[in-house]
C-alpha cells in the first residue's frame, strides 16, 4: 500500500472516470488557481524587469556636485564664495569618511556647459559629449564594452590620450571596413587611440549614451584644462551601508572642510538613487507579495473545493467505504485511498495550470519581443524555484483538503454503512 | 471454531440503554451449517455482527478459531475480517463500478495479493459459483440471483473460516433462492462453517441446526423442539 502502488491508482483513475464532471469541476478551480498564481508573478516579474531596466546597473552610487554660491557667512567666511571640488579631496574623502566604499572624481566635456568638442577620423566627423572615467567604473556608467576594453589603471596614472567610444559614435567616425580599435580619433585637435566600443544599458537614453566618448579623467583635465577642480564626485557606499548615509556625511565632510556652514543648502548639490530604487524594489517586494496572497487564497480556495468534493464523495460512497472495510480495508488504507484522490486531482490540474501560465507568459513575452520591447514591460516569466514553491503549496493543500473527508471516512461503521433501508 | 460465552450486547440510544444480547451462549463446530431464526429485532444481526468483528460485545468470551476476539484496533479487527470471515449480505453489495471478477477479487486486494494471482483465484471461485461467462459483467447487468452467487464467490475467496450470512435470500424469488441455497450447500460439502440468519423456516430446514433468538436469548427449548435436518 504504497504511493507507488499501480493497482491503487489505477483504482482511483476508474472512479475518477465515474464522476468525470465532478472531477473536472474541482480540478478547474485549482487549475484557476495555478494559472492566477503563474501568470500574476510572470506579468510582475515583467514589470520589474522593465522598470529595473530603467535604473544603473549600479543603483546605489551617489553624485556630488559644486552648486550655487554660498548665502550664509562662516568662521569668518564672506558670502557669495563659489566653492569648487579639488582633485585632493577624492583621498581626503577616501581616508575621512568611513562609509565610503569607493570615490572618483568625474570631469566631462559639452555634457553641462560648453558645447561638445569636434571629433574627427579620417575624412569623417562629429560632435561628440566627452566623459572622464575611471578603471572599473563601466558598469557605474550603464555600459557594456562591445569590443576593445574598458579604461585600465596604466591608462590613468600615465594619462594615456585613449578613448572608449559609444555604438554611435563609431558608426558616424567609421566605415564597416575601417580596423575600430587602435585607429587614432582627434579630438578638439589632440589625439586619442580607440581602445574600445560599448553600448549602453540603460534604457530610455541609451542613444544619447552611445554618442559619448570615455576619456581617462585625468587626460581629460589635462588636456581640456580643467586641472585645478574636478565636475563632481561619484561614490559608492560600503557594503551594507546606505546610499543617503553616504551623501550625507560626504557632505557634511565637505561643508566643514570648505568652511561652509551647516544650514547652506545648495553649496553643493548631490543626488542618489538608492531611495527611487528602493521605493521601486519595495513596490515590487509588495506586488510580488500581493500576488502569491492573491494566488495562495485561490489556491486554498481551490483545495478547500476539492476538500468539499472529497466529502461528498465520502458521503456517496459510505456503503462502498463500509463494504471495503468488512471485506478487510484497514482505517490507513481508507485514509491513503481518498488522500490520493485529492492529491491527483491537485497535482494533475496544478500542473496543468502552471504549463498554461507558463505558456500564456511566453507569448505574452514573444509579443512583447516582436514588437520591438517595451519600456514598462520586459522578459515577463516564471522561474523555476516559484514553480516548485506552487507545486509544494498545491500539493500540500491538496492534502490538508483531503484530511478531513479521509479520517471521515476512516471511520465509516460498516454495521451502520451496510444496512438495508 | 466459534464459541460464545455469556455475551452481552447493549445500545446506547441517548438516555436510555437496550439490552439487546442478554448472555447467549453459543458453540457452534467447524464444518457446520447453522441457521439463525428469530422475530424482527430479536438481535440476530447484532449478533451476526459480533462473530463477524463488525461490532464489539459488552461483556461475555468470544473465541473465534482459537483466539479471544475483545478490545481489538480497528486495524486489528480488518486482518482478522480479511483472514477470517466471508460476509454475505441481504442486498448483495457489490461494487458497482468493478465487474464481477473484479468485486469477486476485492478482498484478496486488502491480503496485498498481486493482480494475476488475484485474477487467477476470483475466475475459479466465480467459476465454483457457475458464473465463468459473467466475469466482464457489471452488476447491473446480472440478475440479483447471479449478484448473490457473485457476492458468494467473494466471500470464499479468501478461503476464510467462517462465512456469515445475513438473509442472503432476503431480496430473492423463490427460484433464486433455491439456486443461492445450492452454492451455500455445495460450499459447506466442500467443509465451509457457515452461518446464516433467515427468516423463512424454509430455509432453516435446509442447514442442520436451527437457533431460535427471543429477546435477546437462545430460545433452548425451543431449540430442542427443532428437528435436525441433515443435509
Ligand atoms: N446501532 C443501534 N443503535 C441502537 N439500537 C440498535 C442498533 N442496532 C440495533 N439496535 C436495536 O437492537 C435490536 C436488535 O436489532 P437487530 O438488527 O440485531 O435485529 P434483527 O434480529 O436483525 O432484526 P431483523 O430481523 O429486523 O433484521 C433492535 O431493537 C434494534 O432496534
Ligand atoms: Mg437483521
Amino acid at each position: 500500500m504504497t504511493l507507488i502502488d499501480t493497482e491503487k491508482w489505477r483504482e482511483i483513475l476508474t472512479t475518477l472516470g465515474q464522476h468525470k464532471l465532478r472531477t473536472s469541476l474541482t480540478a478547474f478551480g485549482v487549475f484557476w488557481g495555478i494559472f492566477m498564481l503563474s501568470v500574476l508573478l510572470g506579468a510582475a516579474k515583467g514589470l520589474e524587469n522593465g522598470v529595473m531596466d530603467g535604473f544603473p546597473k549600479v543603483p546605489n552610487g551617489v553624485w556630488v556636485w559644486s552648486g550655487s554660491e554660498t548665502q550664509i557667512p562662516y568662521k569668518g567666511m564672506a558670502i557669495g564664495r563659489r566653492v569648487t571640488l579639488r582633485p585632493e579631496d577624492v583621498n581626503d574623502i577616501a581616508n575621512n569618511v568611513d562609509s565610503v566604499g569607493f570615490v572618483q572624481g568625474l570631469n566631462s566635456v559639452g555634457i553641462w556647459n560648453g558645447s561638445p568638442p569636434y571629433t574627427v577620423h579620417e575624412d569623417k566627423n562629429g560632435t561628440f559629449f566627452v566623459q572622464g572615467s575611471h578603471e572599473g567604473m563601466a558598469l557605474m556608467h550603464s555600459l557594456e564594452v562591445t569590443s576593445g576594453r574598458y579604461l585600465n589603471l596604466i591608462d590613468m596614472d600615465e594619462r594615456r590620450k585613449v578613448a572608449v567610444i559609444g555604438s554611435r559614435v563609431k558608426e558616424q567616425l567609421f566605415t564597416d571596413d575601417d580596423q575600430v580599435i587602435g585607429a587614432d580619433i582627434t579630438i578638439n585637435g589632440i589625439s586619442f587611440q580607440v581602445i574600445g566600443t560599448f553600448r549602453s544599458l540603460s534604457q530610455g537614453n541609451s542613444t544619447q549614451e552611445e554618442e559619448k566618448i570615455f576619456i581617462p579623467n585625468a587626460t581629460l583635465r589635462y588636456a581640456f584644462n580643467q586641472v585645478g577642480w574636478l565636475g563632481s564626485f561619484m561614490l559608492i557606499p560600503k557594503e551594507g551601508v546606505d546610499a543617503a548615509v553616504v551623501e550625507r556625511e560626504v557632505k557634511e565632510f565637505l561643508y566643514e572642510k570648505n568652511k561652509i556652514h551647516p544650514d547652506d543648502v545648495g553649496v553643493l548639490g548631490s543626488f542618489n538613487l538608492q531611495q527611487e530604487f528602493d521605493k521601486i524594489n519595495g513596490l515590487f517586494l509588495g506586488i510580488t507579495f500581493f500576488s502569491w496572497l492573491v494566488a495562495i487564497g485561490t489556491i486554498m480556495a481551490g483545495a478547500i473545493g476539492v476538500g468539499n468534493i472529497m466529502l461528498i464523495v465520502v458521503k456517496e460512497r459510505t456503503r462502498e467505504i463500509g463494504l471495503r472495510k468488512a471485506l478487510g480495508a484497514t482505517p490507513a488504507s481508507i485514509v491513503i485511498m481518498i488522500v490520493q484522490e485529492a492529491v491527483l486531482i491537485t497535482a494533475v490540474a496544478g500542473y496543468l495550470g502552471l504549463v498554461a501560465g507558463v505558456m500564456i507568459l511566453e507569448l505574452v513575452s514573444a509579443a512583447v519581443e516582436a514588437s520591438g520591447g517595451n519600456d514598462m514591460f520586459q522578459r515577463p516569466g516564471v522561474d523555476f524555484s516559484t514553480a516548485v514553491v506552487a507545486v509544494v503549496v498545491l500539493v500540500v493543500s491538496g492534502v490538508l483538503a483531503a484530511l478531513l473527508p479521509a479520517t471521515k471516512a476512516a471511520k465509516v461503521n460498516p454495521i451502520v454503512a451496510l444496512q438495508d433501508e | 471454531m466459534i464459541k460464545l460465552n455469556n455475551i452481552h450486547k447493549y445500545y446506547q440510544t441517548g438516555e436510555q440503554s437496550i439490552h439487546v444480547l442478554k448472555g447467549i451462549d453459543l458453540h457452534i463446530k467447524e464444518g457446520e451449517l447453522v441457521s439463525i431464526m428469530g422475530s424482527s429485532g430479536s438481535g440476530k444481526s447484532t449478533l451476526l455482527n459480533i462473530l463477524g468483528v463488525l461490532d464489539s460485545h459488552d461483556a461475555g468470551h468470544y473465541h473465534l478459531a482459537g483466539q479471544e476476539i475483545k478490545h481489538l484496533k480497528e486495524r486489528h479487527a480488518a486482518h482478522l475480517r480479511n483472514a477470517l470471515i466471508g460476509f454475505v449480505f441481504q442486498s448483495f453489495n457489490l461494487l458497482p463500478f468493478k465487474n464481477a471478477l473484479e468485486n469477486v477479487a476485492l478482498p484478496l486486494y486488502y491480503q496485498k495479493m498481486g493482480r494475476k494471482e488475484r485474477n487467477r483465484r476470483a475466475a475459479q471461485y466465480l467459476e465454483m459459483v457457475g458464473l465463468s461467462d459473467r466475469a466482464g459483467h457489471m452488476p447491473n447487468q446480472l440478475s440479483g440471483g447471479q449478484k448473490q452467487r457473485v457476492a458468494i464467490a467473494r466471500a470464499l475467496v479468501t478461503q476464510p473460516k467462517v462465512i456469515l450470512a445475513d438473509e442472503p435470500t432476503g431480496a430473492l424469488d423463490s427460484q433464486t433462492t433455491a439456486e443461492v441455497m445450492e452454492v451455500l450447500k455445495h460450499f459447506h460439502g466442500l467443509g465451509n462453517t457457515i452461518v446464516i440468519v433467515t427468516h423463512e423456516q424454509d430455509i432453516a430446514n435446509q442447514t442442520q441446526r436451527q437457533i431460535h433468538l427471543r429477546d435477546g436469548l437462545i430460545d433452548t427449548a425451543d431449540a430442542a423442539m427443532t428437528p435436525e435436518v441433515v443435509v
